[in-house]
Formats: structure tokens, sequence, C-alpha cells
């Protein structure tokens, strides 16, 4: 179950069975290949659920050659070598939407480049309303439950494109 | 004359500052730990951490002068870790700093965070300061804390060549998350270690895994395996412990593993271990089996982040002349290669 507070209210959804860290991983590269400016990507799910895995894919879709490892000590990473800049937020020590704002969220959400946030749950009420949001489930030792929702024109129209990429 | 140096350092959870003589001589080292309070929590949170910077910043430096029984007249330079670290956080400590080197009309200098780890093993019993630059050089050092996991390569002092780093998470964090998964609490690396002992290290073979790269590490996988035993297995006492100690186990041979294989590939004269990881007990033993060279390692309260090898790293830099302008600014994604001296 996605726990966003308006999952019924999504624009468009999708909901894919991952059968490895690969697949996740190259439906991240789909997805990133497909992004635009100003889209902000929320990823949902337990540790271990592929969320880096899923990050990592979509930074090779945007052409990015830097490795991406994780951004829970600094909390952000910045990449800069690919097609768009890429911004991926770990939030899981951020304590809530008002400590989000203290370091400075709003401005990767507002700026030129694509930004991704783990543990978005933690900080939905500082995320735009139009979100593309990912909650990742674990099934089994390799299987992963990929749940995207969209919430808004931008959003939708980019799980539109993922869609028709992958013949969903 | 030889240089007496004040180090501040606030890049994560320790508000630190200490006063080291010549590079190596501690006069004083000053540590206001904000682990209690952050292990209520799990981890560190940022805001947090830096508003308990901001309350504890001037008594720490306060007591690290008193300590060591110098005055603000008596020092040589300043110096303060300017990145990498949680950008709030570093921010505490380059405002003091700035501030203390005007009025005092003290030299600056802006000082890397892990090359603070590696200066440790400079500390008091450690390398010593004088001289024999010949004898320790070429050295492999292996920083691996809570986030940063690197193997460098130092041809002399400042030289530094990044051989490999983490492709997805820090040792530290692998630790952290891993004690998460098991339920073992926060910081994860000693309490994974405390299970480790009264488990079995064979009890599960989990994952080393291979990189692209000779020099890279990657510990995603091991944190997905040790997940996966965790849901087919009830949490009892005994396999936590067995987890514990396979994971444990599984971590320090790919930190062994690639640090042997540069120590020989470089003709290392000497394998330092610096950052929290290197405080392991499991990891300073199998490396000293595995390794030809000397291996060294500072003692534990060296590891952890402190204040004293921010100060005796800036030494080299305050002989070359290397001086921060009053322009410095935090560098949360600071890398290594950037701090080579010019002098």
């Amino acid at each position: 179950m996605s726990s966003h507070p308006d999952a019924v209210a999504a624009k468009r959804r999708l909901e894919i069975l991952s059968a490895n860290v690969e697949m996740t991983r190259a439906l991240g590269e789909q997805l990133g290949a497909r992004l635009e400016r100003g889209d902000v990507i929320a990823l949902q799910g337990d540790l271990g659920a592929g969320k880096t895995n899923f990050t990592q894919g979509l930074a090779q879709g945007l052409a990015i050659v830097e490795d991406v490892n994780s951004p829970t000590f600094i909390l952000a990473n910045e990449y800069f070598s690919g097609r768009l800049p890429l911004y991926h937020i770990d939030a899981y020590r951020v304590a809530d939407a008002a400590e989000a704002d203290a370091f400075g969220l709003d401005d990767y959400l507002n700026s030129d480049g694509v930004t991704v946030v783990e543990w978005a749950e933690r900080v939905r009420a500082a995320l735009p309303s139009d979100v593309l949001w990912l909650t990742l489930d674990y099934r089994g030792e390799n299987e992963r439950r990929l749940e995207f929702s969209a919430y808004g024109e931008q959003s939708a129209a980019r799980l539109d494109e993922l869609k028709h990429a992958i013949g969903s | 004359m030889s240089p007496l140096i004040l180090g501040i350092e606030t890049s994560c959870d320790e508000t630190a500052a200490a006063v080291i003589q010549d590079g190596c001589r501690i006069l004083s080292n000053v540590v206001a730990s904000q682990a209690d309070l952050h292990a209520r929590y799990g981890g560190v949170y940022p805001e947090l951490a830096s508003r308990e910077h901001m309350l504890k910043i001037i008594p720490v430096i306060d007591t690290a002068l008193r300590d060591a029984q110098v005055s603000w007249r008596d020092l040589s330079a300043l110096a303060v870790t300017h990145g990498p670290g949680l950008a709030g956080s570093l921010l505490v400590g380059v405002n003091a700093a700035k501030g203390i080197a005007l009025g005092q009309n003290l030299p600056l200098l802006g000082m890397n965070h892990l090359e603070g780890h590696i200066y440790a093993n400079w500390l008091d019993a450690g390398l010593p300061y004088v001289a024999q630059t010949e004898d320790v050089f070429p050295l492999v050092a292996l920083i691996a804390s809570g986030g940063h996991s690197s193997l460098v390569l130092m041809r002399g002092h400042g030289e530094y060549t990044e051989l490999g780093h983490t492709i997805d998470d820090a040792a530290g964090e692998a630790f952290d998350k891993i004690a998460r998964l098991l339920g073992l609490g926060y910081p994860g690396g000693p309490a994974i270690q405390r299970a480790a002992e009264a488990g079995d290290a064979a009890a599960f073979k989990l994952p080393r895994a291979q990189t692209q790269r000779p020099y890279d590490f990657s510990f995603s996988g091991l944190k997905t395996a040790v997940l996966n035993l965790t849901k087919k297995l009830d949490a009892r006492a005994l396999l936590v412990n067995d987890i514990a100690a396979s994971a444990q186990a599984a971590i320090v041979d790919m930190l062994v593993e690639k640090t042997q294989r540069a120590a020989e590939t470089c003709a290392a004269r000497m394998v330092l271990l610096a950052g929290g990881v290197a405080a392991n007990q499991r990891l300073r033993e199998r490396m000293r089996a595995r390794v030809a060279c000397p291996v060294l390692y500072p003692p534990p309260k060296l590891c952890v982040d402190n204040a004293a090898m921010i100060a005796s790293a800036a030494t080299w830099h305050y002989r070359a002349r290397a001086h921060s302008g009053w322009d410095l600014d935090v560098i949360p994604n600071l890398k290594l290669t950037l701090a080579v001296m010019s002098g």
C-alpha cells in the first residue's frame, strides 16, 4: 500500500513485480532516460527494498558517469555529469518537513535538475504536489513489488512514457 | 619553533577542539559527543546536531585551551574541518574558527576531515612527526567510517591519490544498517562487534562482493543478504549473534582483501587504518595477519571523530604556508584529492 495521503487521487498508477535487482535497476534506467527538468521522484521502502538500486539505474538513464552511492551521511549528493543535474536526497535522518526546509530541500526541488528523495514519507509535506511516488516492497529474496503513483500532469506524463517504454 | 595548532572539528555529531604541538604531541583533546542524544533517535539528526554544536563549540574550545595551558598568544594557527560532512554542522565550526582567527590575528587553515583521519596515526605513540618521511612512504591508508570508505595512496605528506571507494554504502554505514536489521541499536559498529563475540563467524555464508574496479568496495549486497536471513529465520538471540559475527567477518574480509592488494601493487611500506571502523578488533587483527608491511592504527579514541587529528594534519599545511582565505566555505562532499598542498 502506498502511504501517500491521496493514494486514491493518483492520476496514474503502475504496479510492477521486479524479479531481481537488475530489473529494478533497469526500470530506474528506463525512467531516468525520460526525465525532464524539475521532475521529483519520491521513494518509499524499507532497508534493502532497492531504493538506492533504483536510483543508480535512474542515474544511468540520465547518462551520469559517477558512482551514485548512499547519501545517508551528508543528506544530499549532487551529480552534474549527465543530461540533467541529479540531486539525490536521503531523508532518513530528517525528522520532518520543517527540518527539510532548514537543510534546503526546497532549493533542490525548485532547481534546474531532477530530484530523487529516499525515505520520502518523512518529508511528505515538504514535497510538491506533482510528484512521482514509488513504493518498493519486499516480496521475496530477490522479488520486489514496485508501485508508481503520479499525482500531477508532469508526473503522469512521465509515467505514461515509462509505461509505453516497457510495453505495460 | 615548533608549531602549536588549535584544531576544531564539527563535521558530524562530535563537537571537538584540541591543541597539538609539533603535529604529534597532544596537549589537549576535548570531544563533546552527541552519541547519547542521537542513539535515542537511532542515528544522527542534522538539525539536532547543529543546534548542539552551537551550544557546545565555545565551551569546548575554552576547555581545550585550558587543558593545554596555553593562551591565544601562544598559538601558531587555527585549523578547522570544512568538509566533508553535514553542511549545517560544518558551518558552526567554520564560522567559529573564522571569527576567532580574525579576532586573534591567527592564520586560518581549512582542513579535509579525511586527511585528519589519516593523520590520527601520527599522534602520540603513532608515527613520529620528525622526519622519517622516506621510511613510511609510499603508504596505503584505508579510511573507513560511517560516512566514508576509501583506499588512498600517499607518496608524501599531503600527496593523495584515491585508489578506490565504496560504490554504495560506507563500511560504517553497513555496520549501522545491519545492526538495525538485527535490532542491535546504534551505533552499529560497536553493537555488532559485541554481539559477534558470542557468535560464530562461520555460521552463515555471506557474500563478499566483487567490484569492477579493483580497489572499490560494495556493501549493499551483504545488507540484502542479511535482510533475507532475518526474513527466513526467527530472531533468537543465538542466531542474531551468529549473523552479526558472519556479517562482521564479511565486511572485514572485503576491507582487508582490497587493502592488501593495494599495498602489494603500490609496494607500500606501511598500511594505515583510519576512521571509526579502524577501531574494530577483527579488522585490526586480520589486517595485521594478511598484510606483509607494518599495519598501524590509532587508539580507539583517535579513530572516531576528534580535533587532535585535524590539528595534526594542519601542521603540514601550516609548514607549507597553505593558509586559507577568509572566504573559506564548507564543502559537504569535499574530496581528498583537493587537499593537496601547494607548498
